[in-house]
C-alpha cells in the first residue's frame, strides 16, 4: 500500500483542485481530506456519509465553584494563564495538562474528556473517502489527522486498495507533520511567487528533515516565469522531481464553482496536462 | 488597537491585506507576523531586521542520581512526553507542552529544567512600520507558544496588525485572542465561503467584532456576499481580480507599490475598523 500526501506550504495554491482531479484519475484508492482544520475536498467529492464518529482528544479542566476555596494554587501553577482571578478556566487557553487538577487541595477541578471533532467514512463517485471536521477552536488536529490516516489504511487493507491519496494541510507544523510522517511520498504544489518559493523552501527543509521523497508541481507557472525558473532550479538542486507545470487558468475556479473536478468539467486541454502529471506521479510512486 | 487578520485558509490574500494596510497608514504601526509556520510578510515589507531572539520552552530533564523511578512524573503527563521504566526515565521533548507538571510533582526534585528551541523572533523596521515575526524551527510541531511570544511584543499604544496563520484551530486562536477586531479575508468561491464560515464561527466563539475583505472579487460567484448579508457581517473592502495585482504579488510587491491610489482605500479600511471598535466600546 502506498500513501501520497499532497501539501502546499500555503493554502490557495490549487492543491485541493488537483487532489480532486487525481481522485478522478487514480484507481483503487482511498481518499483522505487531511486538512481537518478547513476541509474543502468534500465540496467537490460530495460524499455520502456512511459512518460518523466523535473524536475525543485530550481533556479540559473545569472548576467546580461550589468546592473551590479560592486558594490560588491553580492560578499559580497554570503555565497557560488559563485561569482567571475569579477561578474560571478559559477553555480556549486550557491545554489539558491536568496540573491544576492534580494539585488542587480540595479536588474542586474536574477533568472531563473533550470531544473535539468528528470523523466520517463516506462513499463518493470516485471511491471511499475518509474525512473529518475539527471542532471550532479545538486543538489536536494532528491527532485527528493521524487517526483518519489509520482508518484509511484499515479501509484500504479491507478492500484491497493499493493507494491512499491525502489532501494535506498547509504549513510545516503539527498537522503537516501528522499528515506526512510515514507517507510513501509527498507532492508539493507551489506557485511561482516570492512567497511561494519561500514556503516551498520551508517545506523542502521539512521533508528532508523527515526523509520523505518529494515531487513538485508548479501551478500557475506562467504568472511569473522568472520565479518559476527559480523553483525549477531549486528542485534540481534538492533532487525533487518536477512532475508538472500548470498554466494559470480560470477554468479551475469555474470547475470548483460547478462542484466538479477539472477532468469532469473540461476533459481536454488543461486536463490532459493534469493526466500527464498523474502518470508521472504514479510512475515515481512505483519506484518508492 | 489590535487587529488580527485571519482567513480560515491560506492563499486568500491575508498577508496582502495586512501589509498594504500597514504601509498605507500614517500613524505608528506594528506588524506582527504570527504565521510562524510560513511567515511571508517580510517578503513584501522588506523590513531591515536588527534584532533576533531565540525562543525556548521548558522541557524536563531527569537527574538519575536522584530519581527513584516512582513513576509520578509519567502519571501526571497528559502528553506522553515522559515515561518511567524500571531503571530509566524516557523523555520525548517534542511532545512536551511545558506544563511543568512533572517538575512540580517529583518528590525527589529529580526533574530539572531543560529547554527545547521553538524558533526565533526577528524584529526590525520598514519605514514607519515596526516589524516583528516568528519563525518556527523546522520539525517543531507546536506553534502556539511561539505565537504567544510574538504577541508579547504588541504595543497597545500603537496600531498593531497581526497576520494570523491559516485554519481555525489552536494556532489561529492563539493569534486571535485578545485582539480588538478580527478582519477575515476571503474569496468569492465555494472554497472561500466554506473556509470563511469556519473562520466566522471561530471569531464568534471568541466574542470579538469582525469584518470581511473580499479578495479577487469578480472571479467567482455571489455566495460569499449573500452569506455576509444573511449573517449581518460588514463587507469592508473588495479587491478586484486583477492580473496586475497577481503579478505584483508574484514579484513580492504590494498593491500600493503598483497602484498608489489604493493607499486611500486601505486607510478607509482601517477607519471603518476603528469606527466599529469604537462603537463596540461605547455599548
Ligand atoms: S517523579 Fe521524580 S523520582 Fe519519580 S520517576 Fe519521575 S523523576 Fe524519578
Ligand atoms: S512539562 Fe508537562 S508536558 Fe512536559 S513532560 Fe512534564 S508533565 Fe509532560
Amino acid at each position: 500500500m502506498k500513501e501520497l500526501t499532497v501539501i502546499s506550504g500555503k493554502g490557495g495554491t490549487g492543491k485541493t483542485s488537483l487532489v480532486a482531479a487525481f481522485a478522478g484519475l487514480a484507481e483503487n484508492k482511498v481518499m483522505v481530506d487531511g486538512d481537518v482544520d478547513a476541509a474543502d475536498l468534500h465540496l467537490i467529492l460530495k460524499p455520502e456519509i456512511k459512518t460518523h464518529q466523535e473524536f475525543k482528544g485530550g481533556r479540559k479542566a473545569v472548576i467546580n465553584p461550589v468546592l473551590c476555596t479560592a486558594c490560588g494554587q491553580c492560578i499559580e501553577l497554570c503555565q497557560f494563564k488559563a485561569i482567571s482571578r475569579d477561578y474560571v478556566i478559559d477553555e480556549f487557553s486550557c491545554e489539558g495538562c491536568g496540573v491544576c487538577v492534580h494539585f488542587c487541595p480540595v479536588e474542586a477541578i474536574e477533568f472531563p474528556e473533550n470531544i473535539c471533532g468528528e470523523w466520517f467514512v463516506s462513499e463518493t463517485r470516485f471511491g471511499p473517502f475518509v474525512h473529518a471536521k475539527l471542532g471550532i477552536a479545538e486543538e489536536n488536529s494532528g491527532k485527528l489527522i493521524t487517526m483518519i490516516r489509520r482508518q484509511a489504511e484499515k479501509l484500504a487493507e479491507e478492500r484491497n486498495l493499493g493507494l491512499i491519496l491525502i489532501d494535506g494541510p498547509p504549513g510545516i507544523g503539527c498537522p503537516v507533520i501528522a499528515a506526512t510522517t510515514g507517507a510513501s511520498a509527498v507532492l508539493v504544489v507551489t506557485e511561482p511567487t516570492v512567497s511561494g518559493v519561500h514556503d516551498l523552501e520551508r517545506v523542502g527543509d521539512l521533508v528532508r528533515h523527515f526523509k520523505i521523497p518529494a515531487m513538485v508541481c508548479i501551478n500557475k507557472f506562467d504568472i511569473n516565469l522568472d520565479v518559476a525558473d527559480r523553483i525549477e532550479k531549486y528542485c534540481v538542486q534538492e533532487g525533487f522531481e518536477l512532475v508538472g507545470k500548470i498554466p494559470y487558468d480560470p477554468i479551475f475556479t469555474e470547475a470548483m464553482i460547478a462542484e466538479k473536478t477539472i477532468i469532469e468539467y473540461s476533459p481536454n486541454g488543461l486536463s490532459e496536462m493534469v493526466r500527464g502529471m498523474w502518470g508521472r506521479i504514479i510512475n515515481r510512486m512505483k519506484t518508492i | 488597537m489590535v487587529i488580527t487578520i485571519a482567513s480560515g485558509k491560506g492563499g486568500t490574500g491575508k498577508t496582502t491585506v495586512g501589509v498594504n494596510m500597514a504601509v498605507s497608514l500614517d500613524k505608528a504601526v506594528r506588524f506582527l507576523d504570527c504565521d510562524v509556520e510560513e511567515p511571508n510578510a517580510h517578503l513584501f515589507l522588506k523590513a531591515v531586521i536588527n534584532e533576533q531572539t531565540v525562543v525556548d520552552t521548558f522541557v524536563p530533564e531527569v537527574d538519575f542520581t536522584k530519581c527513584t523511578y516512582c513513576g509520578k512524573c509519567g502519571e501526571i503527563c497528559q502528553f506522553n512526553a515522559i515515561a518511567v521504566l524500571k531503571d530509566y526515565v524516557l523523555t520525548f521533548p517534542e511532545l512536551c507542552h511545558s506544563c511543568r507538571g512533572c517538575l512540580q510533582v517529583c518528590p525527589e526534585k529529580a526533574v530539572q529544567e531543560s529547554s527545547r528551541e521553538l524558533g526565533i523572533i526577528e524584529q526590525g523596521r520598514a519605514g514607519h512600520v515596526e516589524f516583528i515575526h516568528g519563525r518556527l524551527r523546522i520539525g517543531e510541531a507546536m506553534s502556539p507558544p511561539l505565537i504567544r511570544a510574538v504577541k508579547e511584543r504588541i504595543d497597545k499604544g500603537q496600531i498593531n496588525i497581526i497576520d494570523a496563520p491559516p485554519g481555525t484551530s489552536c494556532p489561529v486562536i492563539a493569534a486571535l485572542k485578545g485582539a480588538d477586531f478580527a478582519l477575515l479575508v476571503t474569496e468569492p468561491t465555494p472554497f472561500g465561503l466554506n473556509d470563511l464560515i469556519l473562520a466566522v464561527e471561530a471569531v464568534r466563539a471568541l466574542k470579538m467584532p469582525l469584518g470581511v475583505v473580499l479578495n479577487r472579487a469578480g472571479n467567482g460567484d455571489s455566495g460569499v456576499q449573500s452569506y455576509l448579508a444573511r449573517e449581518n457581517i460588514p463587507l469592508l473592502l473588495e479587491i478586484p481580480m486583477d492580473r496586475k495585482i497577481a503579478e505584483a504579488y508574484s514579484r513580492g510587491q504590494m498593491i500600493v507599490d503598483v497602484m498608489p491610489e489604493w493607499k486611500e482605500k486601505f486607510r478607509g479600511l482601517y477607519q471603518k475598523i476603528e469606527g466599529i471598535v469604537n462603537r463596540q466600546g461605547d455599548t
